[in-house]
């Protein structure tokens, strides 16, 4: 079952990744992740295409399922940081345009499209609810033209997505302390604090799925 | 560059990936990070958690016309910012954002002792500063009251538990008194920020601290 669904993935990541022409990408991916589960690599592979598919040829119709999927999730997240439900839709939107603007700086071999999101709407949260500065890491010296390895990318969102299989089956109380973390709830000596809690659960439990992905992200 | 021996802690990553640290240690640790592939790396995890944190909890409605909305938006920006080319000099590209230029463009204050500071503009909440301290000389023995980053830019600083070349990065609590010497030979440079006043153990730093603000 595993391997079966691995394989189709696979398959999907080459369809999805190795043909630009945003059409035949999409549409393959949106055939094939019909009948999978929600959060499969395959799924987010197809994100990954529309991805390109807008920085490529400014497609409507991929942005469309983009921003049906990722922008009510955006709105929720901010509700829960804090942003009046009005702030948060204008927020949304905000976060939807960046996406589209900087298409061409996504890169899949380090983020998926989900965690690429987050941190826009994580910036923007503080632009607009902080009013503050967001001192940025300086860009590493390859750049956002060369083209991503597939193989990498692939292997990028199977890992993303096994951290997040991981994060689901945490006990209740935990799930929520690392939720409450990023919602804002905590501060960060509230979270070195809690460290036996949220952050030793990462250790322990998580720490493999973090590995991996630590690996595939060097 | 040599290589870095202590790293930023997990729940200053955290904090760092979930957008909830003072603009101060923002700073600090995004200019380690520029420095650091290890806590880089560490970084995209915590924020991957924060991706899945924020994919897998309910979604809320949109507006009605929201999308459309979104295209208008698109349609009047402007286009995408350029990726800022890597600064050259001692200072990551970060600070140089905060300090408008390198090394020369600090505008350094004596505070005593021959050691110098530049306090760095940042909101409220913590404070964040540059430390310049002669080759051989002590930072005056001090505590503090909650969370002191202490990153290296140049040159090297001993205190009571380790060494601390450039790069390094050293996260002090309420636990921790010391008394941090710059290494004989360069002239140390360090970036610091802390979430509050700290505590000078004798009294003339004390007195000294209400003037330069400390
Ligand atoms: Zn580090």
């Amino acid at each position: 079952m595993l391997t079966v669904a691995k394989d189709s993935a696979k398959a999907d990541a080459a369809v999805a990744l190795g043909r630009y022409g945003p059409e035949k990408a999409c549409h393959s991916g949106v055939v094939r992740t019909k009948r999978l589960k929600k959060t499969d690599p395959a799924k987010r592979m197809m994100w990954v295409a529309h991805v390109v598919a807008i920085r490529d040829s400014e497609d409507r119709e991929a942005f469309a399922e983009l921003f049906a999927h990722f922008a009510p999730r955006v709105k929720s997240f901010l509700m829960k940081s804090g942003a009046s439900p009005d702030m948060a839709e204008e927020c949304a939107q905000d976060v939807m345009a960046t996406l589209w603007r900087k298409a061409a700086m996504f890169d899949p071999a380090k983020a998926s499209v989900g965690t690429w999101i987050f941190t826009i709407a994580r910036n923007r949260r503080i632009d607009i609810l902080r009013k503050e500065r967001r001192p940025e890491p300086e860009e590493l010296p390859w750049g956002p033209e060369a083209e991503p390895d597939q193989a990498e990318a692939l292997v990028l969102q199977e890992e993303t997505q096994k951290l997040g299989a991981a994060l689901a089956e945490l006990p209740e109380k935990q799930r929520t302390l690392i939720e409450k973390a990023y919602f804002g709830d905590l501060s960060h000596s509230e979270i070195a604090a809690e460290t036996g809690l949220p952050l030793g659960t990462i250790k322990s439990r998580i720490r493999l799925a973090l590995e991996r992905l630590r690996h595939v992200m060097k | 560059m040599t290589e870095i021996k202590h790293h930023l802690t997990d729940a200053l990553l955290m904090g760092y990936a979930a957008g909830t640290l003072p603009e101060a240690f923002n700073l600090v640790v995004a200019t380690h990070i520029s420095m650091c592939d290890d806590c880089r790396a560490a970084l995209a995890e915590f924020e991957a958690v924060g991706g899945e944190v924020m994919m897998t909890s309910e979604s809320a409605e949109m507006a009605e016309d929201s999308l459309t909305a979104t295209l208008d938006k698109i349609a009047n920006a402007p286009s995408a910012p350029k990726v800022r080319p890597r600064t050259s000099g001692l200072f990551p590209t970060p600070l140089q954002d905060y300090v408008n230029g390198d090394l020369d463009a600090v505008k350094w204050r004596k505070i005593g002792g021959g050691v110098s500071q530049a306090v760095l503009p940042t909101s409220k909440g913590a404070t964040v500063r540059l430390l310049h301290i002669p080759a051989g000389t002590a930072v005056p023995d001090h505590g503090h009251r909650g969370t002191e980053l202490t990153l290296v830019l140049q040159g090297a600083f001993v205190d009571e538990t380790d060494r601390f070349a450039a790069g390094d990065v050293e996260v002090a609590n309420e636990d921790l008194n010391h008394t941090p010497v710059a290494e004989a030979g360069m002239d140390c440079i360090c970036l610091a920020a802390t979430d509050a006043p700290l505590k000078f153990n004798g009294l003339m730093p004390r007195i000294v601290q209400r003037f330069v603000g400390i």
